[in-house]
């Protein structure tokens, strides 16, 4: 058959993979490993996989050591769930418009929506800094709320307004003939039909606010109670004497909500990432 | 409704109003500003001059032409090896064996963890006495003695790519493995009847195929590379000696640890232009994929 490798391919092929994965996880499982160690078995030459004494004892003491963790790790999904209610407010009913009317300017503001994934806000981290001074945002979870979602505002309408294009026009028609207003039909005709597509937004941008919650709490918070999970670990990684075996506990507790989110979830991530690469 | 009214309707452009302030007050009015105070000597001082273009004869007079090299520099590598990785990555991940769907879903988290962690977990890998690397290799007897990765021009340079590499990877692999998956299932068929090896199979019906998709992949890529930030302020802050510092880091070191916002903001200028010719460039490719598949149709 055409799938029928020879056993040298299968060999080829396990050996491949198994390489890609080594070079994918291996932080992953040094992580683990050095949460699992004594703080004297970390800094034990030679350097052995499996060292004496390995404990989940970080695990307890972290919590004393990061006072704020579980703050830094609230944040995080605080800010990242609000990213994301906002984004899908602003996404829906623009890609709404762009699927389903012909107005004036539509192709230029659609390029001109699509241009911002070209810039990312460390390049205008300037006058943003100013903008949110002048808003008087500095220190308060909307200055890193506001740019996050702005910033993913341009893939959620791309990828949302490609499947509101499937739904069709004959649904919204039956709603006008029925005298439904236009909101009304978007709220309660569209949205119900849409939502698998808005599932695939929402967790991209949700992953994706998550993912990025650095840059602008690093500029815009100086508020040690509101910072999320990476700039409150980073202080602690800039120190000199640097409690590593803590700070890996701590940053695998904390990427575990996204790796769950993404376990359970991952048909509709990748879906999500890989909209485009297949022509329709 | 396709029936063109007399009155302009603007049921649209309401449903745009959310996006488009949020956009202009986080994106459209900050660009402008750029632009605007890298004409300025704006700094933390109360008076703020008009300056011309003295901010980029200043820039370019120093150390600046160096970065940009560089920045070309690490991109250019970063992306080549990721469209390899990823083009590998898709090619083992699409073979028809047992356990794929698992590899599928294990490659995934570099991209799916928060940047900054995957870095912290990099940070320790480098580490030259106590880290991963360093003690492999001195237990396999390459290096002799501890080797600290992020203290030495070349080698925290090349860290700093690998690290880049790691996380921008998955993305690539599954984008291109759905591409792959696009591939019609029958002209590979029609190939192995006439008795097309796997290899030649690859190379005639799959590859040209998937092109349109590592053409738009390495643009991508390129645009987010160069827009890179937290991998390099993370692991050296653009050090040692500035070795590391990209456009991006630059850019932030002038305005936000130096408070010159006016050069800071010349720097950024540059990045903007730079990136323009780049979306210029995307823009021009996927309309001309897009004009070849209408005409295959």
């Amino acid at each position: 058959m055409i799938n029928r490798y020879r056993w040298w391919e299968y060999v080829l092929i396990y050996a491949g993979i198994a390489t890609f994965l080594a070079f994918v996880l291996a932080p992953f499982l040094e992580a683990f490993l050095v949460s699992m160690r004594p703080i004297d078995a970390l800094f034990s030459i030679p350097y052995r996989f499996v060292t004496e004494g390995m404990n989940f004892d970080s695990y307890v003491t972290m919590w004393t050591s990061v006072p704020l963790l579980w703050l830094y790790m609230l944040n995080s999904l605080f800010i990242a769930t609000a990213v994301t209610l906002l984004a899908l407010f602003t996404i829906i009913p623009a890609a709404y418009a762009f699927s389903r009317f012909e107005f004036k300017f539509k192709n230029g503001l659609l390029a001109g929506f699509l241009a911002i994934n070209m810039v990312s806000g460390a390049v205008l981290i300037i006058p943003l800094y100013k903008v949110m001074q002048q808003l008087g945002l500095l220190n308060t979870y909307f200055a890193m709320i506001l740019p996050g979602a702005a910033f993913v505002i341009p893939t959620g309408i791309w990828l949302l307004r490609s499947y509101l294009m499937k739904i069709p026009k004959e649904l919204e028609e039956a709603a006008w003939v029925d005298g439904a207003g236009r909101i009304y039909t978007l709220w309660r005709v569209i949205l119900p039909v849409a939502l698998p597509g808005i599932m695939v937004v929402a967790i991209a941008t949700f992953i994706a606010a998550y993912a990025q919650q650095f840059l602008f709490a690093l500029t815009f918070n100086s508020t040690n109670e509101l910072n999320p999970l990476p700039v409150g670990l980073y202080q602690f990684f800039g120190q000199q004497t640097v409690v590593w075996n803590e700070l890996m506990a701590a940053s695998l507790v904390g990427i575990l909500p996204v790796l769950i989110v993404y376990i359970f979830l991952q048909r509709y991530i990748v879906a999500g990432l890989t909209a485009g690469a297949v022509k329709e | 409704m396709a029936v063109t009214r007399k009155k302009t309707d603007w049921f649209p452009y309401m449903l745009l109003v959310p996006a488009s302030l949020l956009t202009l007050v986080i994106v459209a009015w900050p660009l402008v500003e750029t632009f605007r105070l890298s004409l300025t000597d704006a700094s933390l001082r109360p008076t703020t001059n008009f300056v011309g273009f003295d901010n980029y004869k200043k820039i370019f007079a120093g150390t600046f032409p160096t970065i940009i090299a560089r920045t070309f520099y690490w991109m250019a590598i970063s992306v080549s090896l990721k469209m390899l990785f990823g083009i590998l990555g898709a090619v083992l991940l699409n073979a028809a064996v047992p356990g794929r769907t698992l590899f599928r879903v294990l490659i995934m988290p570099p991209w799916i963890v928060p940047i900054a962690i995957g870095v912290f977990m990099w940070g320790w890998m480098y580490n030259g006495q106590f880290g991963m690397i360093s003690g492999m290799l001195q237990r396999l007897n390459l290096i002799s003695e501890p080797f600290e990765f992020l203290a030495y021009a070349n080698s925290s340079f090349l860290s700093t790519i690998v690290t880049d590499v790691w996380i921008g990877t998955p993305l690539v692999t599954v984008y291109l493995l759905a591409a792959m998956q696009g591939v019609p299932g029958d002209l590979h068929e029609a190939a192995w009847t006439d008795g097309a090896s796997r290899l030649y199979r690859f190379r005639r019906i799959t590859l040209p195929l998937i092109m349109p998709a590592v053409a738009t992949m390495s643009l991508l890529s390129a645009i987010w590379t160069f827009n890179s930030f937290d991998i390099i302020w993370i692991l050296t802050e653009g050090g040692p000696r500035g070795q590391t510092t990209t456009m991006i880091i630059d850019t932030y070191k002038t305005a936000i640890s130096r408070f010159r916002y006016g050069e800071g903001a010349a720097r950024a200028v540059m990045i903007v232009i730079f990136l323009s010719l780049f979306s210029a460039f995307y823009f021009a490719m996927i309309s001309r994929i897009g004009k070849r598949e209408v005409g295959n149709d």
